[in-house]
Parts: C-alpha cells; sequence; structure tokens
C-alpha cells in the first residue's frame, strides 16, 4: 500500500549500509533469553565467520553460565530463520551475509538457567 | 426603589450552540480545501459535520471555571506535601523509580497530545470536532504541567528526574513513547484521533493511568494520587471524545469502515506494546503492589474491550487483529520488559533490582503458569550474581523492532522459550520486527517506516555522540560517550538500586531504617 500525503515528498530509508562504518549483524542465541534480546554488531565484511566464535561471541554472551559449556562442533545456524552452514573459513560477506541479516545459533543441550530457556 | 431584573440567561443546550457551531463560517476569498488541507486527503468522507454530538456540551468559560477550580486544590496539596516532606513517606526509595518511569516517559507524551490536538482542532472543519480537540490540547498542556509541579518536588531529593526532555529526545527506551506519538502525529487528524483518542484514551488508558495512581495510593504518595484525581474528569472527558469520535466516522459514510478498521488494528497494537512499560512497572517496581499487570488486563481489557466490540460490530468492525496475541502475552510481557531494563540498566536514568523473596512469591501466585517456568530462574541468578559482587549488565546493543522500537524481547505466540522474528525485504533493505502486527504496520506504510530513527542503529552510525567527539581517537570508550551525550550522571542516575545513591540516602533520612531489597 502507498502512503496516504497530501504531497509527494522523498522518503529516505535511515538506515542504508553507507551510513555505518561497517555493516550491521544481529546475532540471536536460542533458549537463552536471559540476554534479552538478539544483539546487533557493526561488523567488517570481511571478518571471517570463525572470528564470531572464536573473539566476538564471547564478549557478548560469555556471562552465562552455559557460554562455556558450549560444544562448537554441534553448534547449528539459522539465517533469517532457516539452516543455515556457514564455513569458518570464510569471511561474513562470502557467507552470504550483508547489511542487517540476521543469524541465530542453537547449542544442542544447553537450554538456559535450570532449563528455564532463559 | 428599583426591582431587580433578572438577567435573561440561555439554557445549556442552546448556550452551548451559540458559543460554539457559530464558529464554523464559510470562507469566500480563499478556497476551504485550501484552508483545511488535512480533512480529506486521508480518505474520509464527512457529509454532515453537525451530526457530531459532544456529550459534555462544555464551552471554554466554563472550562476555565473548572480547571481553575481544580487546580487550586491540586497546588494545596502539592504545597502541603512538601511542607510536610511527604517524599519520606513513600514505602520505600525503590517507588521513586515508577515516578521516574512517569516524567521521563509518560509526561512528555502529554505535552505531545498538546501539540497533535491543537492540530487536529485547527484543521477539521466540522466545528464540534475542532471545539472538542482545542479543549482537550488544553488539558493535555495543564496535566504536563501539573505532573511536573507534582513530582518537581521529588526532584530535590532523588536522581533520574532532572533531564525528563533532554532524554525523551535521545535516550534508546524514550525512543518507544516518541515514536509511537509521533506516529500518530504526523498521520492526518481523523488517524490521529482514532490513535490517540480511540485506540489509546478509550480502550487502553485506564491500563495506564488506574496502575500508576492506585500504585501511588497504595506506596503512600498522595502528591501524585491528587494529580490523578484533577486529571480524571479531563480524561473520562477524553475517552468520551474517542468513542464519539469513532462512532461519528463510521457512521458518516461505509467507505470510512476499512480505513478506521486498519488504523484500529494499528493502533490498539502500537498502544499495547507501549504500555509493556507500564506493565513492567505494575508488577516490579511497586513495593506495595496493586494488581498484576495479568489482573489488570483482564479486568480492562478483556472485560471492558470485548464488551466494547460487541457493541462496535453493528458498525462493520471487528476486534483488532492483534488482540489474541495481546491476551496471550499477558502472562510475560511484565517480565520481559523488567528484564530488558535490568540487562541494560547501565544506560538507562532509573534503578532496576531483582525481586526479594515475597516479591517472588507473590509473582509466582500471581503467574502461575509462567513465572516459575520461565522467569524466576534467571532472577535468581541474577541475585545471585549481583551478591558476589558480579551483577550482570548486557553490554551489546540489542536489536530492536523497526516499529514498535522496543529491543526484540518479546516471545513468539505459543512458544514462550523462543524470541518472536519476522522480517521483510523493502527497495534493498532488510526490516526486523518483533511480531506479526509490527510487521503488517511497516508492510502498509513502509515509506513511512523506513524513516524511523532507531537508538541502535543511530549510536553505530555516531550520531549519538556529544558535539565535536572523534571516535577515532586512541581509547575511545563509546558507552561512555553515548551516556555523556544522554546527559545521564553515571553512577546516580542509572545502575542498581542496591547500590544507588537513592537508597542510601532515603535510608540516612528515615534514621537507618532499611528497606526489604534484593539481594
Amino acid at each position: 500500500m502507498k502512503l496516504t500525503t497530501l504531497t509527494d515528498y522523498p522518503y529516505e530509508a535511515k538506515d542504508r549500509r553507507e551510513n555505518f562504518p561497517a555493516p550491521l549483524l544481529y546475532i540471536g542465541w536460542d533458549d537463552h533469553m536471559m540476554f534479552c534480546a538478539p544483539v546487533c554488531l557493526p561488523l567488517p565484511a570481511d571478518t571471517p565467520f570463525g572470528a564470531l566464535q572464536a573473539e566476538i561471541l564471547g564478549g557478548v554472551y560469555g556471562a552465562h553460565p552455559d557460554f562455556k559449556e558450549i560444544d562448537w562442533d554441534v553448534v547449528t545456524w539459522l539465517k533469517s530463520g532457516k539452516p543455515f552452514t556457514p564455513d569458518s573459513a570464510l569471511s561474513l560477506a562470502e557467507n552470504g551475509l550483508g547489511h542487517k541479516d540476521v543469524i541465530r545459533f542453537i547449542t544442542p543441550g544447553l537450554t538456559g538457567i535450570k532449563g528455564s530457556h532463559a | 426603589m428599583d426591582t431587580a431584573v433578572k438577567k435573561k440567561k440561555l439554557g445549556l443546550k442552546p448556550r452551548y450552540r451559540a458559543m460554539t457551531r457559530g464558529l464554523d463560517w464559510q470562507t469566500s476569498y480563499q478556497d476551504m480545501d485550501k484552508i483545511f488541507p488535512y480533512d480529506k486527503y486521508e480518505g474520509i468522507k464527512i457529509h454532515d459535520w453537525d451530526k457530531w454530538e459532544d456529550p459534555f456540551r462544555l464551552t471554554m468559560d466554563a472550562y476555565w471555571k473548572y480547571q481553575g477550580e481544580k487546580e487550586k486544590k491540586l497546588y494545596a496539596v502539592i504545597d502541603a506535601f512538601a511542607q510536610n516532606n511527604g517524599q519520606l513517606g513513600v514505602a520505600d526509595a525503590r517507588y521513586v523509580n515508577a515516578l521516574k518511569l512517569f516524567i521521563q516517559g509518560v509526561s512528555p507524551l502529554e505535552y505531545c497530545a498538546h501539540r497533535g490536538f491543537a492540530h487536529a482542532g485547527r484543521h477539521f472543519t466540522g466545528v464540534g470536532a475542532r471545539v472538542a480537540s482545542q479543549m482537550q490540547s488544553i488539558d493535555e498542556l495543564r496535566h504536563y504541567q501539573t505532573q511536573v509541579h507534582t513530582i518537581s518536588n521529588y526532584n530535590k531529593y532523588f536522581n533520574g528526574m532532572h533531564k525528563n526532555i533532554h532524554w525523551f529526545d535521545r535516550v534508546w527506551y524514550l525512543s518507544v513513547p516518541k515514536s509511537f506519538f509521533e506516529d500518530a502525529m504526523t498521520g492526518g487528524p481523523f488517524e490521529f484521533l482514532t490513535a490517540v483518542s480511540f485506540s489509546f484514551e478509550y480502550v487502553l488508558t485506564n491500563l495506564l493511568f488506574v496502575p500508576f495512581m492506585s500504585g501511588a495510593a497504595h506506596n503512600g504518595d498522595m502528591a501524585t494520587v491528587t494529580f490523578g484525581f484533577s486529571a480524571q474528569s479531563d480524561e473520562s472527558r477524553h475517552m468520551t471524545l474517542g468513542i464519539e469520535c469513532i462512532k461519528f466516522i463510521l457512521e458518516q459514510d461505509p467507505a470510512n469502515v476499512p480505513i478506521v478498521q486498519r488504523w484500529i488494528d494499528k493502533w490498539f497494537w502500537r498502544g499495547y506494546r507501549l504500555l509493556s512499560l507500564v506493565a513492567m512497572m505494575q508488577d516490579y517496581m511497586l513495593p506495595k503492589r496493586v494488581m498484576s499487570w495479568k489482573e489488570a488486563w483482564e479486568m480492562y481489557a478483556e472485560s471492558n474491550g470485548g464488551a466494547l466490540f460487541k457493541d462496535l460490530a453493528r458498525y462493520g468492525i471487528r476486534p483488532p487483529k492483534g488482540w489474541e496475541d495481546a491476551c496471550e502475552g499477558k502472562d510475560h510481557i511484565s517480565h520481559q520488559a523488567w528484564n530488558t531494563f535490568y540487562n541494560y540498566n547501565a544506560a538507562a536514568p532509573f534503578h532496576t533490582w531483582t525481586p526479594n523473596a515475597e516479591e517472588m512469591d507473590w509473582l509466582s501466585e500471581k503467574y502461575p503458569d509462567t513465572f516459575d517456568q520461565y522467569y524466576k530462574p534467571r532472577f535468581e541468578y541474577f541475585g545471585k550474581k549481583h551478591k558476589e559482587g558480579e551483577r550482570f549488565y548486557n553490554t551489546t546493543l540489542p536489536m530492536l523492532c523497526q516499529i514498535c522500537q522496543i529491543p526484540m524481547v518479546f516471545h513468539e505466540p505459543g512458544d514462550p522459550g523462543a524470541i518472536c522474528y519476522r522480517e521483510t525485504d523493502h527497495d534493498g533493505d532488510k526490516y526486523h520486527f518483533c511480531s506479526d502486527h509490527c510487521k503488517e504496520i511497516f508492510t502498509n506504510e513502509p515509506e513511512k517506516y523506513v524513516q524511523s530513527w532507531l537508538p541502535v542503529h543511530q549510536i553505530y552510525q555516531g550520531n549519538c555522540f556529544p558535539e565535536g567527539t572523534d571516535p577515532t581517537v586512541e581509547g575511545f570508550d563509546p558507552l561512555a560517550a553515548v551516556l555523556d551525550y544522554y546527559e545521564i550522571e553515571v553512577g546516580r542516575d542509572n545502575f542498581d538500586f542496591a547500590d544507588s545513591e537513592d537508597r542510601k540516602n532515603f535510608r540516612e533520612w528515615n534514621g537507618g531504617v532499611e528497606e526489604e531489597v534484593s539481594p
């Protein structure tokens, strides 16, 4: 539906890629809602996907008692809610991740504090 | 001696007519449509403005008289409250955080409503609607002023109240109420009335006002209670305007029905999302609880709202699309919202805390199906970590919903253990939402919401640092720069209540008596 207006005026999107120093990536950890919401991070497109696990996610989620229990070999990922198999050696861009994409990781066996999904 | 002559007086009805309806003259030098450009473009068809009924028949002279009397009473109570150090009599210092939320997030909306109704009052061609809008515009300005005056006494003694307007335009969570109202004000006058007068004031206002005012009464805050009484008679007039305007629009033309239905769907949901803030206040911020959010929702929304939409069915209006999801959310949203502020309390200018043992029991009792299973474990964990000296603060900025601008904290309907994610592509970019209903608001008018000022994105774009900040210098601390830009006094306005200056001061003023707080 077109916006009803009195006159024409240009609608400028506020959050275009060029307005940020790096593309935004949204990341959520399923079953761990103690972190109230998924997070938003500006990450250069050439960041290796493996750096998420190795360097970035610890800073975000390290305060959770489950974090150190994660077996990264069995972690699975979703992109826009659909199964996604990233290659850790490739960059975010090479894995097909662009500005404002949302990914989630699932850690089998870990369901939050006392199994509360928190 | 002259006989006293009785002055002739008009009756209420002719008097009202004389003082309002004569004001709608037709212009002759200029085209009416040029002078009232907003009156038609939304597609609402009005054939006979005279059918507009104003059940209060209030005229301006009577209005000044009533309001003047109420004002005298209110300011006498405010004075007495200040003279008697009424701020020392509140249940405990945690209660004041409900007032902070009010002065930061609700009072500025009164001012927005003042502006919005002034605009609507100027642009309707119907004189009944014009007069009602103008009076409400003045009411809203008066509410803002009396709230500031009532709460300013607290500002002398407590942190977190000194910059409410500055914060309203900047602080991340205040973009939730701000964007709600700016969305309404940038619609046309008919959408504005449907949004604010009907969907908010008529359908949802009891869920805003009653919790704050009964909360004040239960927690010993008589100044705020008196303000509430002073506004109450205005609120009932506003509610009546809400229901009258919707019936009037619907009766004027059948083509109006689908337009109004879409607005009701949209504004019910936007109002409901905004009320998440009230839900958490009710369940977590009042040391002496009134009723749970769930109980309030059942009483004011489910029973009253159910009857209302039965009544509106004869106009072809059905309950809002988000109704069922909103009812399902009654078991969850207060806990999810409190968790959010607990996470990000470093950047919010009021205090949060973990509920104490007695409060946990109350929450378990009020939320038998959800609290123990989903929410209690995290709050117990937070309390335990805080005792060990590691109070949990989330240090990464959250993903926000493009429409309600609340962090994406809400659960997938029917699955409380999972976050609800929705997205769509528009013009080469991705947009994300907390719910089907926020997504639908976007897809109906994407051009409007691609312009949203999302606080997290604005921070990453570098627009939320004080002027002259150089983010490229070594050791640059972005969070500190953002708090500086917000003008939050770090260590006084923010962080946990347990460690706060408010708590320490209140204890000293009350002779060292310790309140029951956790940890």
